[in-house]
């Protein structure tokens, strides 16, 4: 008797999915908020997703190939560059404006 | 067992990133969205990418306490004891929110995706060791760069200091001849001041003219 290793729910789909929803939130919360700091979390939200859905496609689709896993790498420097400058943004903006939500900002005079 | 982990890390994840956008407490929201993170980092090393789960949590554990410091700094309301909506165009973010959502799962459900998983027993940190010391080192090197000039870049941008001295002194420029008045344009208050004799902030700032004057005025 051949016994067969029962499949497992975590496919590609659903990691797709998982990162699909991330993203939807993550455009949402872009979208919506006003204050700079709640924008910049949802665009890592958006990135997190991203990560996730790269890391899903190196694991299923190229069966390994670490090239994948440095794409995953560069996303995260892309966070991490995203993040810094953005708050080194904000302090621009706060120091010149005293301005802390996008409205405050809707001109580029000054 | 694995199923059953990938599902809540996965519930975590989704979940702590909407109550990123639904909590009062601005750290609240903060600590939200780093569950969401480690959720994410836990799923990469189920699927064996280890280096990247693990990456994933150090670094997002550390941009998280900066960004609360940020949200004590900046929001109005950082603790959340008021209720506060900080929000514009809702109905438009939701509907792109969920459009969004919708459209790539279509897509995802009505894609043939392939299947290749992962060979068994295969060492993907070894494998990524290799590739990071050695055909793709450059590629390595670059994103190093790139933070190192990202670590300027903000260290320029959230700096005090202008090009005649730190912003918040409300500097000059140095004068065309020695202890003569500012160069270039000046704002309106730094001119209302230069017009009152003896103003304290170039007398401060420009000792050289304070000399002046005091032989000026026969002292």
């Amino acid at each position: 008797m051949i016994i067969t290793e029962r499949a497992t729910d975590m496919t590609l789909t659903a990691i797709l999915i998982v990162s699909a929803a991330l993203f939807g939130i993550g455009l949402f919360g872009t979208l919506s908020q006003k204050s700079f700091v709640m924008l910049m979390m949802g665009l890592e939200l958006m990135l997190n997703g991203t990560l996730l859905a790269t890391v899903g496609f190196w694991a299923y689709t190229v069966g390994g190939l670490p090239k994948g896993q440095l794409l995953a790498i560069l996303i995260m420097a892309v966070m991490a560059v995203e993040l810094s400058i953005g708050f080194a943004l904000v302090v621009a903006v706060y120091r010149k404006r005293q301005a802390d939500i996008i409205e405050s900002i809707t001109t580029l005079k000054n | 067992m694995k199923d059953i982990i990938f599902y809540v890390l996965s519930a975590l994840a989704i979940w702590g990133g909407w109550r990123v956008f639904r909590a009062d407490s601005m750290i609240r929201a903060t600590f939200a969205l780093m569950m969401s993170f480690i959720a994410v980092g836990g799923i990469a090393m189920l699927m064996s990418a280890d280096y990247i789960g693990i990456a994933t949590v150090f670094m997002m554990a550390v941009e998280m306490m900066v960004m609360g410091l940020f949200m004590v700094m900046f929001m109005m309301n950082p603790a959340g004891l008021n209720p506060m909506q900080m929000v514009h165009q809702y109905r438009f973010s939701l509907g792109a929110g969920i459009a969004a959502f919708s459209g790539l799962t279509a897509a995802i459900l009505a894609t043939p995706l392939p299947d290749n998983p992962l060979p068994p027993g295969g060492d993907t940190l070894r494998d990524l060791g290799f590739e990071l010391l050695g055909n793709s080192m450059l590629i390595f090197e670059t994103a190093g760069v790139t933070l190192l000039a990202t670590m300027v870049g903000a260290v320029v941008l959230s700096s005090g200091s202008g090009r005649f001295g730190s912003a918040g002194d409300g500097s000059l420029p140095p004068g065309l001849t020695a202890g003569g008045r500012p160069a270039g344009r000046l704002v309106d208050a730094v001119k209302g001041q230069e017009d009152t004799p003896g103003n304290g902030m170039t007398m401060e700032k420009k000792p050289a003219v304070r000399a002046d004057d005091h032989h000026g005025t026969g002292h």
